[in-house]
């Protein structure tokens, strides 16, 4: 399993209803629901993903965040509300985030870190729009259209009350490193954040 | 029948006609003291029997859903594309359950039979019968078979209420319910259109207030209208188009009032044979089914509530150009099942064909179906 989901995995609770922004080919849904009893959907729009799901059995709705919205979830329905390297490609990641806590209890959120040194690098050597592993698209064509840094993920939350419960930064190998955890904005590829708007 | 079998056909099937005696009170507080369901299976039953697929038609449907019933035949069963080894219904895992529903003109118990009361075919007395009155008569169907669980109960269109319906009548009956191109309840659009058909009918003078057997004639006018109308809302706009455009029978306008266009010479066969091969009452009967099916009724027109009854989980599937039920109500239908905490999954299939997409074998909808029922089996082992 990718460390990143890994993680992810420990903050989620035995018998969770989970629901999934973007769950893909239905992995970690997969897991939740043979190791956590988890239960709950994933939100998907790639037909193939779709069909993988099905066939594994996770409950997988099609459904486009952007241009259907969430309005058919219920306030407070879930436990948790997950969505892996997806946020970056919303039309408005801050409604999406406000959705989220408006379903869920709490969110798990992880996405790309646009100050990562080697894409600094790249902007500062090239002039260009940094492409990369991580970011393999041109500036015209990627599905990236909202590129962020942590220090302006966590001024966003800043701004809307949003408590941030835990952060883990990984690499491109979503790896732990201690180098990332010293410098995370400048180290770190992949931020996994825990976010609430819940007291303790 | 092609000159050999297709290897993925489940070959020649013969039906059978099973006799219930035990008496059926039905939804509208009438009793049918006995009746006989002709039903076809394919596949084998398990030795648990968990390997049940309950497959359930659509208003003009019948029991004969897959292969051939004899060399001669030109086509083969309604849903042979979905039904069959290999296919999504896979026959090689799944024993495979498909009936002709009471009130229906295909052999079952309809306004066809001969009523016990009186000797003569029951006509216009055939009870109007309800979706959930074709549940009970299937569960009966399913002990009488020894199934005690389907592992899925499938159905498109009104086969998809049935299969609704199951999971509410019957919730620990069934592991799964697949539910395509339907919808929880019927517009007004959908109740004006089925008020055509049975208006062409009902005025027809050879319909005799539904006694024509007894004149030795049929309403064919009538009944060929009423598919007529039904048959454009079952394709789509650009099916229809792709299909015959504005195309003519001969070169020019012949300024008259007879065929000249291509869709309206294909309409008038579809409706000519429909109405040689089916009887009237019993399209009355479907289409008032259709009509009355609204399991939210009992709930205070509360979907969610009604489907807090139901224990198995859920596929259902939509087409983008359906616009008889449109993938809005297939959504209607999801959205109420989540608020219930069903378990479903759902897909809007992209296909041109309207409503009738739901036979016709796309990839993404074989695949997708497949997927679903490939884990079913695996589910209970077949």
């Amino acid at each position: 399993m990718r460390t990143d989901l890994a993680i992810i995995e420990q903050w989620i609770q035995s018998g969770s209803h989970v629901l999934d922004l973007g769950c893909g080919d239905g992995t970690l849904l997969d897991y939740l629901q043979r190791e956590k009893q988890a239960s709950g959907f994933g939100l998907e729009i790639n037909p193939d993903h779709i069909t993988t799901c099905m066939a594994r059995g996770v409950a997988v709705i099609e459904q486009n965040l952007d241009t259907q919205g969430l309005q058919n979830f219920e306030d407070q329905s879930f436990d948790v509300v997950l969505m892996t390297q997806a946020l970056q490609a919303v039309r408005r990641p801050d409604r999406v985030l406000d959705e989220m806590l408006r379903l869920g209890r709490e969110g798990i959120v992880t996405f790309p870190n646009f100050a990562y040194w080697r894409l600094r690098w790249y902007l500062m050597r090239r002039g260009r729009m940094p492409e990369s592993e991580a970011l393999p698209y041109r500036w015209y064509n990627t599905p990236n259209i909202h590129l962020c840094t942590f220090k302006d993920f966590e001024a966003l939350c800043h701004r809307k009350n949003i408590r941030i419960k835990n952060r883990t930064v990984v690499d491109g190998q979503h790896q732990d490193r201690w180098l990332s955890r010293l410098w995370p904005n400048m180290l770190g590829q992949i931020a996994i954040y825990r976010i609430t708007r819940q007291e303790d | 029948m092609p000159e050999s079998l297709p290897p993925d056909s489940v070959g020649l099937v013969t039906p059978q006609t099973i006799a219930f005696e035990e008496p059926l009170t039905l939804a509208c507080g009438q009793t049918l003291g006995r009746y006989d369901l002709v039903v076809e299976t394919y596949g084998t039953l398990n030795a648990d029997a968990s390997n049940a697929v309950l497959i359930c038609h659509a208003l003009s449907g019948h029991h004969h859903a897959a292969g051939y019933h004899s060399p001669e035949d030109r086509k083969p069963g309604w849903w042979d594309s979905c039904i069959g080894p290999g296919k999504p219904i896979d026959t090689n895992r799944f024993f495979v359950v498909s009936l002709n529903n009471l009130g229906g003109c295909n052999g079952s118990t309809g306004p066809m039979s001969i009523n016990p009361d009186t000797g003569r075919p029951y006509g216009p007395d055939f009870p109007v019968i309800t979706v959930a009155d074709w549940v009970h008569s299937q569960a009966r169907l399913a002990d009488h078979l020894g199934i005690t669980q389907w592992a899925a109960v499938v159905g498109g269109s009104l086969g998809g209420m049935q299969a609704l319906q199951w999971s509410l009548t019957y919730p620990d009956r069934l592991r799964h319910a697949v539910v395509i191109a339907s919808t929880p309840r019927l517009t007004a659009q959908n109740i004006a259109f089925n008020e055509v058909a049975r208006k062409a009918i009902t005025s027809d003078p050879d319909f005799h207030n539904g006694r024509y057997h007894d004149y030795g004639t049929l309403p064919r006018r009538g009944l060929m209208l009423a598919r007529m109308v039904g048959h454009i809302t079952y394709l789509s706009d650009a099916s229809m188009g792709e299909k015959f455009g504005r195309e003519l029978r001969d070169q020019a306008f012949k300024f008259g009032y007879d065929v000249e266009f291509q869709v309206e010479s294909y309409l008038q066969y579809q409706g000519e044979r429909f109405s040689e091969s089916f009887d009237a009452n019993t399209y009355l009967l479907m289409t008032r089914a259709l009509d009355y099916f609204d399991p939210a009724y009992d709930f205070d027109n509360n979907l969610s509530e009604a489907l807090k009854q139901a224990r198995c989980e859920f596929l259902v599937l939509s087409f983008s150009t359906d616009w008889r039920f449109t993938p809005a109500r297939s959504e209607e239908l999801v959205n109420a099942m989540i608020a219930a905490r069903c378990k479903v999954s759902y897909a809007e299939i992209d296909a041109p064909w309207g409503h009738d997409a739901f036979l016709i074998p796309t990839p993404r909808y074989t695949d997708a179906f497949g997927a679903y029922m490939s884990r079913v089996a695996r589910e209970v082992n077949a």
